[in-house]
């Protein structure tokens, strides 16, 4: 069990910038996801922290110990990988074993036929099989043990990849990808797996995906990182909530948040299209601004109001609980997409002329350069003056 | 019209394949029924593939002053017993084995290793490195011959198995190969094996050797066929002693031991030089093909 501190790490490939300064301090026991979209660096932190990479400057602490100059094996970390990596000419029973064969074991007692011979290797070998047994227990691939990696089918390598790093009982997990190479079903299903599996082990994960809906559902914290930096870290619902950066916004989420172009005055008043925002912008921005508004913040209205969107039903997607709806605004210039219950969406077809409204103080400001703009409330920003 | 034209295309097709597969089996069949038939058939060709298999009588041991009952006997029987008491041929095939089995191991030995690291370490001046091995697969052998021998003669090696095997211990060819093969296998897997801790070398001979069995395999029909069958280099650095010769050599002095008309058993010495190659590639190819379905990586 292990605190992993990373501090101002920095990675270059020739003159190409990978990771620009690289902060991340994760107590024992946290489930942290590294979530962004591919060739935002999050592997290569990953591989860092694992050591099988080195980085062009910074420091990796476990436990406040400087690992920097230490081999993967000996940082007694353990790490799953999406392509599962089992050895292939091994059955499940060897795979599992090689990680504490080669930790327990000494030159002389790993040797095939003469290794029999040193005097107390039954006993350790004893003791393998006994951890190899209990692993194969708890992930349920007993039936398993004889088969190789081949004979296997996705989420059964998974498994037995899960149990290839439980076994050496690590200091903490770090896990790439694990489950992009699972179809849709099994991935919902090994989410949930995974989670519970990291409450049973109360072990450190250091988790990356690109996969948002698996860091919103899984992680203690996440971090999303893009171009080489971490841009927001926090509780998922957090970073949901009070995205700091229009690309954070843009990221997490799925239907994508709505973006629509709106221009501040010198007031702080926030003008989106046609409409007015109730809320003032903390520090005024005069000129362009980006609005955020996410799907299940807009509704359908049945007829035309003030601040009201009017658009063009173009599509609706049905996912038996929602439908999104997607409409274009200004005749075409602008798309977004609303969220809607089933029984508001049953009347409407494609081509219909439909209103959108607002939830009052959900909309979200963005500056020019992607910063978020703080709204606050007319009678605050009163209060203030 | 078009059934026709269609039997047409399929009968010329078969046609080139058979006379194609004729000039290639042809000289193998003849080796193999000149072994079992007596020289009056070799010499009027006939007697059909095994000969009529009359009994037939051995000059030299009537010479010997034996009589002629205890000497004849069939002509197969003749060929075989004469090809193994003529010469010392048990002899040249474990010559043979002895370069052919040490030539491959350790080429392995030096060519995993270094095909490991041109494909998965990055170290500077790999590029280079795998340059010059490619430069070298173009260098023939016969170029460097003398000087070669002339180096192994220098320190005295001429006439040793050591003469047979050294020159061929480094194997650009099988650096190469499994280069090749190992570029295919994920890094991950060489990950995993590091986290799980093991040696650079442990990775070698515990991870990517078993993977690379299917690759193995090619690389050693390649090796141990050229070795094995090898007849010039040999020829080079074996110049008297007869119990270093290995299979190709020896049938060159078997032939001219014998006087020129006896094919009967100098073909069977033949065939039986050939056979261990035929029945390990049969049995290579069965494990070939296990080997590939071995890798069930993806």
């Amino acid at each position: 069990m292990a605190r992993i501190t990373v501090r101002g790490i920095t990675k270059k490939f020739g003159e190409l910038d990978i990771l620009k300064g690289i902060d991340l301090d994760i107590p024992d026991g946290e489930f942290l996801t590294l979530v962004g979209p591919s060739g935002c660096g999050k592997s290569t932190t990953l591989r860092i922290i694992a050591g099988l990479e080195s980085q062009t400057s910074g420091d990796v602490l476990i436990d406040d110990r400087l690992v920097n100059a230490l081999r993967p094996s000996r940082r007694d970390l353990a790490m799953v990988f999406q392509s599962y990596a089992l050895y292939p000419h091994l059955n499940v029973w060897q795979n599992l074993a090689t990680p504490l064969k080669l930790r327990d074991l000494n030159f002389w007692e790993r040797l095939p036929l003469l290794g029999a011979l040193v005097p107390g290797r039954a006993q350790k070998t004893k003791a393998i099989g006994e951890i190899v047994r209990e692993t194969a227990e708890t992930l349920k691939i007993e039936p398993l043990l004889d088969r190789k990696p081949g004979q296997l089918s996705g989420g059964q390598r998974q498994r037995v990849a899960l149990g290839r790093a439980m076994v050496r009982q690590p200091a903490a997990f770090l896990m790439d990808e694990p489950l992009s190479n699972l179809d849709a079903g099994l991935r919902v299903h090994m989410r949930a797996e995974l989670a519970e599996l990291h409450r049973t082990l109360a072990a450190t994960f250091i988790y990356v995906t690109h996969d948002q809906a698996e860091a919103l559902t899984m992680s203690d914290r996440m971090a999303v990182m893009m171009d080489g930096e971490i841009l927001q870290i926090g509780p998922p619902d957090d970073v949901y909530e009070d995205p700091q950066d229009i690309r954070v916004a843009e990221f997490i989420g799925s239907p994508k948040i709505n973006i629509l172009p709106g221009s501040g005055d010198s007031a702080g008043g926030v003008e989106c299209l046609d409409a007015r925002l109730a809320r003032r912008l903390r520090t005024p921005v005069d000129g362009n601004v980006s609005i955020g508004i996410r799907p299940e913040h807009l509704e359908l209205r049945s007829k035309k109001a003030n601040g009201n969107f009017e658009g063009l039903l173009v599509h609706a997607e049905n996912l038996g609980s929602d439908v999104f709806l997607h409409v274009t605004l200004m005749g075409g210039e602008h798309r977004i997409v609303v969220r809607a219950s089933p029984q508001e969406a049953h009347d409407l077809s494609v081509g219909d002329t439909v209103w959108v409204g607002r939830e009052r103080g959900r909309a979200m400001a963005f500056g020019t350069n992607g910063q978020r703009l703080p709204l606050v409330s007319k009678q605050r920003s009163r209060k203030v003056a | 019209m078009m059934k026709h034209s269609r039997w047409f295309g399929e009968f010329g097709k078969h046609a080139v394949l058979l006379i194609g597969a004729i000039v290639v089996i042809l000289p193998f069949y003849l080796m193999l029924s000149f072994s079992f038939k007596s020289p009056a058939e070799i010499q009027s060709i006939s007697g059909g593939f095994f000969g009529s298999q009359e009994l037939m009588t051995d000059r030299r041991c009537i010479k010997e002053g034996r009589s002629v009952e205890e000497c004849s006997m069939r002509p197969v029987v003749y060929n075989y017993t004469a090809a193994f008491s003529e010469a010392p041929l048990l002899r040249y095939l474990l010559n043979g084995v002895i370069v052919t089995v040490s030539i491959f191991l350790i080429q392995v030995v030096i060519a995993l290793p270094c095909a490991y690291a041109l494909a998965k370490l990055r170290f500077w001046g790999r590029d280079v490195v795998f340059g010059l091995v490619i430069f070298c697969l173009l260098i023939p052998v016969h170029a460097i011959a003398l000087p070669l021998y002339l180096m192994l003669a220098k320190v005295g090696l001429t006439n040793t198995y050591a003469a047979l095997v050294i020159p061929w211990t480094i194997s650009v060819f099988g650096i190469f190969l499994m280069r090749q093969f190992f570029k295919t296998v994920p890094d991950d897997l060489i990950d995993a094996a590091r986290m799980d801790g093991m040696s650079e070398f442990g990775i070698v001979w515990k991870v990517m050797l078993p993977t690379a069995i299917p690759a193995l395999l090619a690389f050693a029909i390649f090796s141990v066929v050229a070795h094995w069958n090898d007849y010039f280099w040999p020829r080079v650095v074996i110049t008297g002693d007869r119990d270093l010769m290995t299979p190709p050599l020896g049938l060159r002095m078997f032939r001219s031991d014998l006087d020129g008309n006896e094919y009967g058993p100098m073909m069977a010495a033949a065939t039986v030089i050939v056979a261990p190659l035929v029945v390990a590639f049969l049995l290579a190819q069965r494990r070939f093909i296990e080997g590939i379905t071995l890798t069930g990586m993806k």
